[in-house]
């Protein structure tokens, strides 16, 4: 087994996986999705897949902040801040994601003021420091997020800072676990639930996916162990013919979330009544705008939009893969047109994207093998 | 935006009451701790801290373990760059790079 003893106790991850493949009946294909980008680099990473048996499919879910932001929001948010002499100020895993006119970084080079920063407070500091300039910050992510945006909105309204506002693209979790289980071309059996997203929200928005959907979810930890007794827990269930929501990650995640976070998200942002994803569509209630309290910091009120909507180049198939439709190197363009040194779509950009994972791990692993053998 | 990287709380800020300064591997920064109100860390409590905000409490064996998952995804690098990249006011830095606490 590759990587096993580099894990911090290879003796239970043999036993969990001796323990899956018991728990798994082998007359049965299940299709379990990890929700979380975070999972899917681990999984990749920790080559997981070599471990299990081959009727258990990891289908790669959508939690990947960068890779499901539709192109014209990235291209709106450029314009803004060229037009109007605006600093845009970004995580650096936004840097790299092509628009139609090209990247932040490629911006740059053009002579519009783009910082990486890696806190929203960063860019608060920013505009403290250069009181004659607007920054702009550009937002992304989830519920693990969302609410550092909210803190830094409060304070930037409590100091009274004028030259800052946010450019807001955060989402939410649990109404994209909705749409990809109202797609007719999607058949799951469980998810792994987030981990990070989930220590904000806790693990009660899950609970219609079991009760509803009759589908098991289990909230779980990023190492090769976590996600294992993640898989033991979802098996146990599906077996017994159960579906409830279980906590693998209690010592990080409270069942009830993170009030003081919760209690921030929803002073500064209300829902907006529907937000277009990358590969997803439109999807209704699942994107988080900024209140008309807050006006003033909210650059979709401060500056005019365009509005823009691209259409993602035919070939490129980021919609399926971002579904869990199509695996990462059945898209057409993977290894060739679309690398991470020249990516097409987001998935190839951050390293939370399966392509990206998919890449950097298999695609690699793969490449090295067949140059082995023609050598050999 | 890498995972959440783990750090210990090894002050808090006088006078802002939201501020606390943080050692992760040896570089000091400040984060912010409004997300945690609720039960607000003191000197000496680990937490997880995702851009520039602590967003849990967490044990030190926790601790320890979200840095070797840093360190086995090939993360570290990032994250210690991520650290050192908060624009809070500096707050000083010891050369150690050893994620081990005291
Ligand atoms: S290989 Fe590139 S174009 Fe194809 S799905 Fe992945 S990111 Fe999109």
């Amino acid at each position: 087994m590759r990587y096993v003893d580099e894990f911090r106790d290879p003796e239970l991850i043999i036993k969990a996986s001796e323990e899956i493949y018991r728990l798994a009946d082998p007359d049965r294909h299940y299709r379990i999705m990890e929700v979380c980008g975070g999972h899917t680099h681990a999984i990749y990473r920790f080559g997981l897949k070599d471990i299990l048996p081959s009727n258990i499919e990891l289908i790669h879910g959508p939690g990947c902040p960068v890779c499901v932001l539709p192109m014209g929001r990235i291209d709106d948010g450029l314009t803004v801040a060229t037009n109007f002499d605006v600093i845009f100020a970004a995580f650096g895993d936004m840097m790299r994601v092509p628009g139609t006119q090209g990247s932040p970084f490629e911006h740059k080079a053009r002579g519009t003021d783009v910082r990486i920063v890696y806190s929203p407070a960063d860019a608060l500091q920013i505009a403290r420091k250069n009181p004659e300039k607007h920054v702009m910050f550009f937002a992304i992510g989830f519920e693990t997020t969302a609410p550092s945006t909210a803190l830094t909105l409060m304070r930037a309204k409590s100091e009274g800072i004028t030259n800052f506002s946010v450019f807001c693209n955060h989402v939410t979790i649990v109404p994209a676990i909705r749409a990809i289980l109202d797609s007719p071309d999607m058949r799951l059996d469980a998810f792994i639930g987030p981990g990070h997203v989930s220590t904000v929200i806790g693990c009660r928005p899950y609970e219609w996916i079991a009760r509803s959907e009759g589908k098991p979810v289990v909230t779980s930890g990023f190492e090769p162990l976590d996600l294992l007794q993640s898989l033991v827990m979802l098996l146990r269930q599906l077996r017994a013919g159960e579906a409830r929501v279980e906590n693998q990650y209690k010592r990080v995640v409270p069942w009830e979330g993170n009030r003081a976070a919760l209690k921030a998200m929803a002073e500064i942002f209300q829902l907006r009544p529907y937000f277009e994803w990358r590969g997803l569509g439109f999807i209704s209630q699942s994107a988080l705008r900024i209140r008309d309290e807050y006006a003033e910091w909210d650059a979709e009120q401060r500056f005019p939009i365009p509005g823009t909507r691209v259409t993602d180049p035919k070939a490129a198939q980021c919609g399926e893969v971002l579904k869990g439709v199509l695996k990462p190197a059945q898209c057409k363009l993977f290894g060739k047109e679309c690398t991470p040194e020249h990516p097409i779509g987001a998935l190839m950009v951050s390293t939370e994207g399966s392509c990206a994972a998919y890449y950097n791990y298999e695609h690699r692993k793969a490449a090295m093998v067949t140059s082995i053998s023609s050598v050999a | 935006m890498c995972l959440a990287i783990p750090g210990r709380i090894v002050g808090l800020v006088p006078g802002e009451t939201h501020l606390g300064t943080v050692e992760v591997a040896g570089v000091r920064r400040k984060v912010d701790l409004g997300l945690l109100l609720e039960e607000m860390p003191v000197v000496g409590d680990w937490v997880l801290i995702h851009v520039g905000f602590a967003m849990t409490k967490i044990s030190e064996q926790d601790a320890l373990e979200q840095m070797h998952l840093l360190q086995m995804l090939g993360e570290t690098e990032q994250a210690m760059q991520e650290v050192r990249g908060y624009g809070f006011e500096e707050t000083g830095e010891q050369s150690s790079g050893n994620p081990q606490p005291n």
